[in-house]
């Protein structure tokens, strides 16, 4: 048995030295006192674990010497039990309302006496246990906060930064935790315009925010070089795949603001309805998601695909991410898509709006916790967005980006490709990347994408492999054209396929031919219908498509050549007509790999 | 929340069927449901009893989504409520699951 250090307090001697005895008895060590005073002094200097009180005894009675004791022990657990001849209830209730712990009445059992000085020596370490615990949990949790708060410097700089604080943006982030998962990124497009991305993780704290940096590297690194967002969004959307568990997304709007088209582009992903309100305030249009979140599919099924919308000077969009809808009030009601249309709808102004959401969300939510974060955003189409002076509102993302942004203009580049080299390769990403080093052609990145990749595959597949596309017009042609596909390209020894790119052009705007010949024997074309395009032969090959991108479309030699000048910039088509089209037409995927 | 399996069609089909608030308590009973069902063909993801679903949820099916097979897997999402339909909508998650 543990040996404890016990104080005895009793200023009868007879009793106190019987006590002693059966507590030392016992294998404890024993202080002994003879009154209040010496009892106190005593636990200061000795620091028992447990004390035996008499009640009554001159000087400093028992129970003011244990307030005075349990003062000392501050919030370590020091265990008294009075010791008492009295047996009234009021009196026995009184010891313990002094802040005694037990009592034990004269005469003493010796085992009752020795299973109360146990039991409380249990309680004692217990409570040291606790203690100990809780000071462990606060001396992580402070550690946490202090890693949290750099991190967050961090995750701040890097989620919420751009030009957030331009004139024609308002926001409003609270986070739920040191980091909500909510992305907030704005950034002016060096052509004039802006991207801005509203996103939303599955769940906060690190994953959150983790997810959050590849994707504001891409977003400021991508736009500021000039690439369209449909590029940056599929660029994200590849990079959250792939170093993201499964399970863990991102919702996100993204918008493409083009204020000399006077329109809006907009890619919504798992996020609620967004509102467009006109500058009169009276006409709301409602945005809705049409795809998966960022993150979710591969590279090849991701749909970039943007929806465009007429937005005059002074129109104003509203994003939010869930949090809004699903915020709660104390009675756990959502505040619902119905209350936040009420709102936008009945504000005296839209000049009001951004406010009265603000607060008729926050008189709802009222004292009840927050269940999730609540970001708001506003972005409004002003005349501000035409200037693209670095200074306006952007900070250091890309302020790097007008310095280099001359790139080459008047150059020409050949590849010649031999049979080994078509069996296995696919040149399109390459000859891409080439063309991206011109600033004027990033933005039209993914339309160049599909005419080389077009191209390419029709020269490749009809011209040196041979395969008709006629083929592909039913299932089980296209699934044949495939196949022969494969086992042709895998066994093809002799062929070439020659790609020419020539770009002439200055800053403001530039020509791109791009010529590919092929070492096959052609076929019968007619250029002068190749704009008009209805003709089975040319839509088998892609042609409509490439019509709405291309300045000028047309074969040479025996149909085993076809030149393609692109003009930037490009004037009349949207990238919406052309999604439509690229979706309609598959053959583009046989590149993509 | 309650998460309860049970085989079906000669030990073909797995019935999940989700109680209460379908969220992130539920990720370690979702996983269990599915993670030792061997020779399952389809799996239906019965929401009839859920009330509420959300993203870490969205999560979890995607996660069975991804060890049915990703792309080739058979899950049918059914007996949603109005709310769980529209979370579900708003996420386009009827591209990825057959939702009845």
């Amino acid at each position: 048995m543990a040996a404890y250090k016990v104080l005895i307090a009793d200023d009868n001697s007879v009793d106190r030295k019987v006590l002693s005895r059966v507590v030392r008895n016992q294998g404890n060590e024993v202080i002994e006192v003879s009154n209040g005073f010496e009892a106190v002094d005593a636990f200061r200097e000795h620091n028992p674990e447990i004390v035996l009180m008499d009640v009554m005894m001159p000087g400093l009675n028992g129970k003011d010497a244990t307030r005075k004791i349990k003062e000392i022990a501050n919030e370590d657990f020091v265990p008294i039990i009075f010791l008492t001849s009295l047996s009234d209830a009021q009196s026995l209730a009184d010891c313990l309302e002094s802040g005694g712990d037990d009592f034990l009445t004269k005469p003493y059992n010796h085992i009752v006496l020795q299973a109360k000085i146990n039991s409380f020596h249990r309680m004692s370490e217990m409570h040291r246990t606790l203690l100990h615990q809780r000071d462990e949990i606060a001396r992580a949790n402070k550690h946490m906060l202090q890693e949290q708060r750099v991190a967050k410097a961090v995750y701040d700089n890097v989620a919420h930064a751009g030009c957030l604080n331009a004139d024609n943006i308002r926001y409003e982030l609270s986070p739920l935790a040191v980091f909500n998962g909510d992305v907030l990124l704005a950034a002016r497009k060096p052509s004039g315009g802006m991207h801005v991305l509203l996103g939303d993780f599955t769940g906060h704290g690190l994953p959150a925010a983790i997810g959050a940096m590849p994707m504001a590297d891409i977003f400021y690194g991508m736009t500021a070089k000039g690439f369209g967002l449909r590029e940056v969004l599929r660029e994200i959307n590849q990079k959250l795949k792939s170093v993201l568990p499964v399970g863990f997304f991102c919702c996100s709007a993204a918008v493409d603001l083009a204020p000399d088209r006077q329109s809006v582009r907009v890619w919504m992903g798992g996020v609620p309805d967004c509102y467009l309100l006109r500058a009169d305030g009276k006409s709301i249009e409602t945005l809705s998601s049409r795809h998966l979140p960022l993150g979710v599919l591969s590279g090849d099924k991701f749909n970039d695909q943007m929806s465009e919308f007429p937005m005059a000077m002074g129109d104003r969009l509203f994003l939010w991410s869930d949090g809004i809808i699903e915020a709660r009030n104390d009675a756990g009601e959502m505040f619902g898509q119905d209350q936040l249309q009420h709102t936008i709808r009945n504000s005296a102004s839209p000049l009001n709006v951004f406010d009265d959401i603000q607060t008729v969300v926050n008189e709802f939510i009222g004292e009840s916790e927050q269940d999730d974060d609540t970001t708001l955003i506003e972005v409004i189409m002003s005349e501000s967005l035409h200037d693209t002076r670095e200074d306006s509102g952007q900070n250091k993302n890309s302020n790097n980006a007008n310095a280099n942004s001359r790139g080459p203009m008047d150059w020409r580049m050949e590849y010649h490709m031999e049979a080994s080299t078509l069996r296995t390769f696919n040149p399109v990403p390459l000859m891409n990347h080439i063309m991206m080093e011109v600033p004027g052609l990033r933005a039209i990145g993914g339309q160049l994408y599909t005419v080389m990749a077009e191209l390419f595959s029709n020269s490749l597949e009809h011209g040196v492999l041979g395969l008709k596309s006629s083929l592909k017009g039913s299932a089980d042609g296209f699934m044949e054209y495939y196949r022969l596909r494969e086992e042709r390209a895998s066994s093809l020894q002799d062929g070439y396929v020659r790609v020419t790119m020539q770009h002439t052009g200055d800053d403001a705007s530039g020509d791109l031919t791009l010529t590919i010949e092929d070492s096959g024997d052609g076929f019968e074309y007619d250029n002068s219908v190749l704009f008009k395009a209805s003709d089975n032969t040319y839509s088998g090959r892609g042609i409509p498509l490439l019509n709405s991108i291309c300045r000028s479309l047309k074969y040479k030699g025996k149909g085993n050549i076809v030149e393609a000048v692109i003009h930037w910039p490009i004037e009349s088509k949207t990238d919406n007509e052309l999604a439509q089209t690229t979706d309609a037409f598959p053959s583009s995927e046989a590149c993509d790999d | 929340m309650s998460v309860r399996a049970s085989l079906e069609g000669e030990g073909r089909e797995l019935i999940i069927k989700v109680d209460g608030r379908f969220d992130f308590s539920a990720h370690q009973e979702f996983r269990e449901a599915y993670e030792h069902s061997n020779g399952v063909g389809s799996y239906v993801v019965d929401l009839g009893a859920a009330t509420y679903l959300d993203s870490s949820a969205l999560g979890m099916l995607l996660l069975l989504r991804d060890h049915a097979g990703g792309d080739n897997s058979a899950i049918c999402i059914t007996n949603c409520n109005e709310d769980v339909k529209k979370i579900l909508t708003i996420s386009n998650f009827e591209q990825l699951f057959t939702i009845q």
